[in-house]
């Protein structure tokens, strides 16, 4: 099979690597770009392990195809922290203790990441409909939800 | 999945060729979230995967004379940024956005939503009420078709080989008029329609002078229900004419016994769900 050669950015970085055209966005990361963060816990939509943003956008790498990477951004959870700075996202995880096996949580902090992007102010209501794309097995969610509102109204906070 | 390839054409005659040279082999792929899981299961495996987002016309909204046109490849999350068209088509916006979570909002389309021809797909109940043109353009040209005729069966569709889904034509309407789709799935996020229905419909001065009927999950196909339209259709939408249009959505209804619902209960709800979405699309209408 004839390997596509693709130029794309992720996290910043121009970015360029061979694929066949099957392999799923979600592969490539993985087992090409070592960037590993992104996990796979279902690769059919239903989980949102494998959650990353494209321009900017939330999707599922497991429902994508690496060659649509194609002179898009694409932002996974590496490229979150800043160096040694964790994202406030990440810190308030750690803290309130919003994970217990981890397995889930790049997908929940690039997901979070992607609602206050663009809502700053969510109420509790939309930030549970904005993460039901996101499967946890052990927290039982309300950590997590707790988690994203306090960070939301500690942002605010800084912004003011 | 050996010998798999993939294109990305900038035009829709380059797609409808590629579709062509791969005589019957090639699979559009829109937002991908129905097509990847399909070949990931083995339950398909085209010799060639035609990306159609890079088409202009197909990943694009446009407002035509009152109108609007949706191209087919356009995600749910951006449908749902669309101010205007919101407004204009709440119930069509809203049943495009209640497919899957966030993360399938940023990819699936509409085109993929009824090509993909599931009895239970979420957009097409309320473009069926909503009167969609749907233009298709394959090896014989462009053809434009009611949106209810594409369905023939659960995963088939009426599209010939080769045919590509270009965009779907709102139609304009008079003020006064507006939509709604209603679902009924046992959890609140992330599940299949037990059934779901919308309504569009005119009213003028109190008396409904004009309406559809759409309903998903209920047949082998979405249903366009005309008995129910004409029972909404010149009343005032008093509980007479409600429950006429319920017993027309019941009569329509030919559903299957699975884990999700009897055929009881799925013919139940179809009278259900029509009045409470024949309730919301009057109120959206201006009805007070
Ligand atoms: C987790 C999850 C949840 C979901 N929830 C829902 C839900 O609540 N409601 C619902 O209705 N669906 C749901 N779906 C199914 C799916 O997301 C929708 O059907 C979606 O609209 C498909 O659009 P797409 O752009 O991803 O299609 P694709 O997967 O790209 O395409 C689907 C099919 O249509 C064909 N096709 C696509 N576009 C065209 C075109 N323009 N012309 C001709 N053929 C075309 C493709 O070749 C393929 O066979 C869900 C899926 C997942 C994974
Ligand atoms: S691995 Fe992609 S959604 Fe589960
Ligand atoms: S912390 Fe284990 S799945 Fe969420």
């Amino acid at each position: 099979m004839a390997k596509l050669h693709i130029s794309t950015t992720i996290n910043g970085e121009p970015i360029e690597f061979l694929c066949d055209p099957p392999q799923t966005m979600l592969e490539v990361l993985r087992d090409q770009l070592g960037l590993t963060g992104s996990k796979e816990g279902c690769g059919s939509g239903d989980c949102g392990a494998c959650s990353i943003t494209v321009d900017g956008r939330l999707v599922c790498s497991c429902l994508m195809l690496a060659a649509e990477a194609e002179g898009h951004r694409l932002e996974t959870i590496e490229g979150m922290a800043r160096g040694d700075q964790l994202h406030p996202l990440q810190k308030k995880f750690v803290e309130l203790a919003a994970l217990q096996c981890g397995i889930c949580t790049p997908g929940f902090l690039v997901a979070s990441k992607a609602l206050l992007d663009r809502n700053p102010n969510p109420t509790e209501t939309e930030v549970r409909y904005w993460l039901a794309g996101n499967l946890c097995r052990c927290t039982g969610y309300d950590k997590i939800i707790r988690a994203v509102m306090e960070v939301a109204a500690d942002m605010r906070e800084t912004a003011r | 999945m050996n010998n798999i390839q993939y294109v990305a054409p900038q035009s829709i005659d380059e797609a409808v060729a590629a579709m062509a040279a791969a005589n019957g082999t090639g699979r559009v792929l829109a937002g991908g979230t129905d097509l990847l899981i399909q070949m990931r299961a083995g339950v398909v495996s085209p010799g060639i995967i035609v990306d159609v987002k890079k088409i202009v016309e197909m990943t694009t909204i446009d407002e035509t004379s009152g109108g609007y046109r949706i191209g087919a490849a356009v995600s749910g999350a951006v449908i749902g940024e669309h101010a205007r068209l919101k407004k204009a088509w709440p119930g069509v916006v809203e049943a495009i956005n209640l497919i899957g979570s966030k993360q399938i909002q940023g990819r699936a389309s509409a085109g993929g939503n009824l090509c993909n021809a599931s009895p239970a797909a979420d957009s097409v109940p309320a473009l069926v009420a909503a009167g969609a043109i749907v233009t298709v353009q394959g090896p014989k040209g462009r053809r434009d078709v009611p949106v209810e005729k594409i369905h023939a069966g659960p995963g088939r569709t009426t599209l010939q080989p080769g045919e590509i889904v270009v965009s779907f034509t709102l139609p304009a309407r008079p003020a006064g008029s507006s939509d709604a789709y209603l679902r009924l799935i046992p959890r609140t996020e992330m599940d299949i329609a037990v059934v779901g229905c919308g309504v569009s419909l005119t009213i003028q001065n109190g008396t409904c002078t004009a309406a559809r009927v759409g309903l998903g999950a209920v047949a082998p196909t979405v249903l366009l229900v005309e008995d129910a339209a004409k029972a909404l259709a010149g009343s005032r939408l008093d509980d007479k004419a409600l429950e006429a249009a319920a017993a027309a959505c019941r009569a329509a209804c030919k559903p299957i016994n699975d884990k999700r619902g009897t055929i009881a209960y799925r013919t139940k709800i179809a009278g259900v769900l029509l009045k409470r979405a024949a309730g919301i699309a009057a109120e959206r209408a201006g009805r007070k």
